[in-house]
């Protein structure tokens, strides 16, 4: 168990410098200049050669990225190019805002999607099975940031349920973060808790076809009791659906919190990219990828709990 | 309702775009697709006006007979967005799949077909790309490509190969696996050619597939992007035209219905066809919608109840005019062709025949374990001369375990993985016959030694991986005599043992027979089985009984030249050799007895 932890972490280690790596790379590559987009159009060539000089653009690019990961390993992140803050210090701002929403989201797409996947499942071609899947059509038709515009429509706006756009924070008062937090994260979760539900319900549909199902059943072992044995082996698939949804589901947060008017790290992904702040978005990828390799080591445990099969490798 | 079904002639499968405008939704979905592709290519003269020229004068205008559908906050005709719109659409579609068609399919085609390290290090890839949120990747691309439409298309293209990569893979995995792949290998084919001319028409159904949904994601990310102002502004767009929308939807919804409705209808056509194309060209698989209408014809058979004295007190099981029916897609298939017949207490029945002559279906239907899409219906099926053909479905199930035992073939797949062996075996001693904990294990333990195990505790405590397939087919044994059944039906339970094996599992289940004194039904196609084991024999061949009677008398004398074929095919050296073994083993015992 603890050589197989320790893979794990090390596969995790490997995947943080490569997408680092690879977000750095692709930034210098694709932001040639990033001088002229912090300065804009106004500057002179030799503000731009003062500035390129002061955050260390002269070095090969090699030695720049050497320099971040060496600092990044302890902990530091570099400044801005945009506000000369630390980075650490605006990420650590914006986290709560988002894992808020992705969390809130996560949890109603595990309640709702294992649900509605497992009611299907097990009577395919019940009434339940047929309108998820014509709910899955339907959404999946409609983008989410769709549906996030008839929400803010509709509780929002027109029937005064909720604050329209904004955050809240819980330090400030808990029930308006509650508030300003739903509406986002149901607008996220929408997606969601079909695709779990869709896929839990071919899971379970798989597993009660399964030879060993058969077999218990001509045991003579009641319905419920099969069930349980169906949910059992479905399970680890369930796991790993929610777990995979989070990167998901982090995508998805940069276009709700644009609509909400969130300051979250989607905002301020979509901020830097444009002003072409470089280590703003290393900081950013670092962290979140950070927190999926967490996420991802987290899941192979349970997993590992869960199943037999896993545990013994 | 078709009950009345005639017997299935065999008829070559109709193409899949035939399959697929047969059905109505793909219909839909493609008439829908092919409109879009129609406006798009002919946009400059289907558009009425220039979509980008601003008339600020008549920003947000209501329709009027020059502008259809109304203007927007800029004042530009929507109608001629809407239309250009839809041409930046699918050429954002059309560059974004078929990048991610070239980044996934060949690479997963090897990962699939190579196995081993390729596939690992190919899988990680996958894998790492999939870890990393896509939105962020894509930023960084639109602000580095000063939003360049091809570059950042090309981008969700590479975002979206892992789902190409995933399918591919699969699918060559298990083309890969296909005799005639071995085949070619032997004959000294080079991979390239394999791959090429073999392996890549075997996962053309499950890419086509994919590309329908990913068409569909791939429209959701483009408007997604252009939604959040990421894209060059002379471009008309419709995530553009959802953005300028959003911020007039309260004083002018319709600047928001219109985009919304183009993009909500194109992906929908985009998933309703990727879910039909899945139907048609998968249709050998059960559609549960099915299943109801194949139970209703089942029930609509008359069940004549025979005479209690016909079906005679001595019997364990008497089986009249036993059908099978399944239902796939829109055809009803009958597979087992009213057989009939009996087996005495102590008695080996022996039901012989090739895979796909009915032996297994007639098992289930005993047993009522048929898969949701089949159905069965007899004149008459009698336990120890009760009629239980004619009894609710819940009665039915309660033979199960108790009357009936059930053997089944394949033993490592009929283990619950996830349950430990003895809990696996107490549940229905304490479920369905009410035993306490103490009493149940004690139980299961007797009969584990009685299949002949002799580490119990071990393999109670053990999961079904942890144990060899002959140990999981005693285990399942055990699983089948836990409730003393009076008729044990066992299908094929030897066929995936080797061979010495085979020999012990098969004196396991004389042994039992001659101390429970159950009836045995013994499904098998290898005579050599029915040899060592059976009383009286009957042979199946595509749903019908052909040939039946004591085994002596069969191996004598057998009528039908199929019987004869396969008692040749069974009669190698190594049964002739068990045969013998057997005959000694025999008046052994019976001397011991005597």
């Amino acid at each position: 168990m603890l050589l197989f932890l320790l893979k794990r972490i090390g596969a995790g280690l490997v995947l943080l410098v490569a997408a680092t790596a690879g977000t750095f790379f692709l930034a210098h590559l694709a932001i040639s200049d990033p001088t002229a987009a912090l300065l804009g159009s106004t500057a002179t060539p030799e503000q731009q050669a003062a500035l390129a000089l002061k955050l260390g653009l002269d070095r090969p690019v090699l030695v720049q990225f050497l320099d971040w990961a060496g600092h990044a390993v302890r902990g530091d992140l570099g400044l801005s190019w945009r506000s000369f803050q630390p980075v650490s210090e605006q990420i650590l701002q914006r986290v709560p805002v988002t894992l808020s929403i992705v969390t809130f989201a996560l949890l109603l797409a595990a309640l709702f999607g294992t649900l509605f996947g497992v009611l299907a499942g097990l009577n395919p071609g019940g009434v339940f099975d047929r309108v998820i899947q014509a709910v899955t059509v339907v959404l999946f038709a409609l983008p989410g940031f769709w549906l996030s515009l008839v929400l803010v429509l509709w509780f929002a706006v027109r029937l005064q349920w909720f604050p329209a756009i904004g955050y809240v924070s819980p330090a400030d008062s808990m029930t308006g973060w509650l508030r300003s937090i739903t509406r986002p994260s149901v607008s996220l979760a929408l997606g969601a808790i079909v695709m779990v539900a869709e896929q839990l319900r071919n899971q379970v549909m798989t597993v009660s076809r399964l030879d060993y199902i058969r077999t218990l059943k001509s045991r003579g072992l009641p319905k419920s009791r099969i069930r349980m044995h169906v949910l059992r082996n479905a399970a680890p698939t369930a796991i790993t659906v929610l777990a995979v949804m989070f990167t998901g589901l982090l995508s998805g947060a940069v276009v709700v919190e644009a609509i909400f008017s969130m300051p979250g790290l989607g905002q301020l992904t979509q901020s830097s990219a444009q002003m072409g702040d470089i280590p703003m978005l290393l900081g950013i990828t670092a962290a979140t990828v950070f927190f999926l390799v967490l996420v991802y080591i987290l899941l192979d445990i349970v997993l590992g709990w869960v199943n037999p099969k896993v545990r013994i490798r | 309702m078709t009950s009345a079904a005639p017997l299935p002639v065999y008829r070559r499968p109709k193409p899949v775009w035939r399959r697929l405008v047969a059905r109505p939704v793909g219909l839909a979905a493609l008439l829908v697709l092919a409109t879009l592709a129609l406006v798009a290519v002919l946009a400059p003269y289907l558009s009425p006006k220039d979509p980008n020229f601003l008339d600020l004068m008549n920003a947000g205008a209501p329709p009027d007979a020059e502008h259809l559908l109304g203007s927007d906050s800029a004042g530009r005709d929507i109608l001629s967005r809407l239309i250009w719109g839809s041409r930046t659409t699918l050429s954002g579609v059309v560059i974004t799949v078929v990048t991610a068609l070239l980044a996934g399919v060949p690479t997963g085609m090897a990962a699939g077909y190579f196995g081993g390290r390729t596939d690992a290090f190919l899988s990680w890839i996958s894998d790492v790309m999939q870890a990393v949120p896509a939105m962020i990747i894509l930023l960084v691309v639109a602000a580095g490509s000063r939003s360049h439409f091809v570059v950042l298309m090309a981008a969700v293209g590479i975002i979206m190969a892992p789902g190409y990569f995933r399918v591919a893979r699969a699918a060559a995995r298990s083309v890969s696996r296909e005799d005639y792949i071995t085949a070619a290998q032997v004959a000294g084919l080079g991979h390239g050619v394999i791959l090429r001319r073999h392996v890549a028409p075997g996962i053309l159904a499950a890419v086509t597939i994919q590309t329908a949904l990913a068409a569909g994601i791939a429209m959701g990310i483009q408007a997604g992007l252009q939604f959040l102002g990421i894209g060059q502004s002379n471009v008309p767009s419709w995530g553009a035209m959802m953005a300028d929308g959003f911020r007039f939807m309260l004083t002018n919804p319709w600047l928001l219905f219109w985009p919304s409705l183009a993009l909500g209808v194109a992906i929908a056509a985009l998933a309703l066809l990727g879910s039909t194309l899945a139907d048609v060209m998968r249709s050998r698989s059960p559609r549960p919608a099915d299943a109801a209408e194949a139970v209703a014809d089942g029930a609509t058979a008359p069940a004549t109840p025979a005479p209690e004295m016909d079906a005679g007190a001595e019997t364990a099981l008497r089986v009249d005019n036993l059908r099978v029916r399944y239902r796939n897609g829109g055809t009803v298939t009958e597979v087992v062709h009213g057989i009939s017949f009996s087996v005495r207490p102590g008695e080996v029945l022996g039901i012989v025949g090739e895979s796909g002559s009915g032996k297994s279906q007639t098992v289930y239907s005993l047993l009522d374990l048929l898969p949701a899409n089949g159905a069965s219906t007899a004149d008459g099926i009698y336990l120890r001369g009760k009629p239980i053909h004619a009894l609710p479905e819940k009665e039915r199930a309660r033979l199960l375990g108790s009357a009936f035992g059930y053997v089944p073939q394949e033993p490592m797949s009929n283990l619950d993985p996830s349950y430990r062996i003895g809990h696996q075996l107490c549940e229905p001693l304490m479920v369905v016959h009410g035993l306490g904990r103490g009493e149940a294990r004690a139980r299961v333990r007797d009969v584990l030694a009685k299949v002949g195990i002799r580490d119990i505790d071990r393999v109670m405590r053990s999961y079904p991986h942890e144990i060899s397939g002959g140990m999981a087919q005693r285990v399942l044994i055990a699983g089948a005599i836990l409730g003393q059944p009076s008729v044990l039906l066992a299908d094929e339970p030897t066929t995936a043992l080797d061979v010495t094996v085979q020999a012990e599992v098969l004196q396991l289940l004389r042994d039992l027979r001659a101390e429970t004194g159950m009836a045995l039904v013994l499904i098998t196609h290898n005579f050599g089985v029915v040899a060592d084991l059976c009383d009286r024999v009957i042979v199946m061949r595509g749903g019908h009984v052909i040939e039946r009677g004591p085994v002596a008398e069969i191996f004598a004398h057998a009528r039908h030249p199929y019987t004869r074929a396969l008692i040749e095919a069974s009669a190698d050296i190594d049964t002739s050799r068990r045969e013998l073994d057997r005959m000694a083993r025999r008046t052994e015992s019976e001397a011991v007895q005597g």
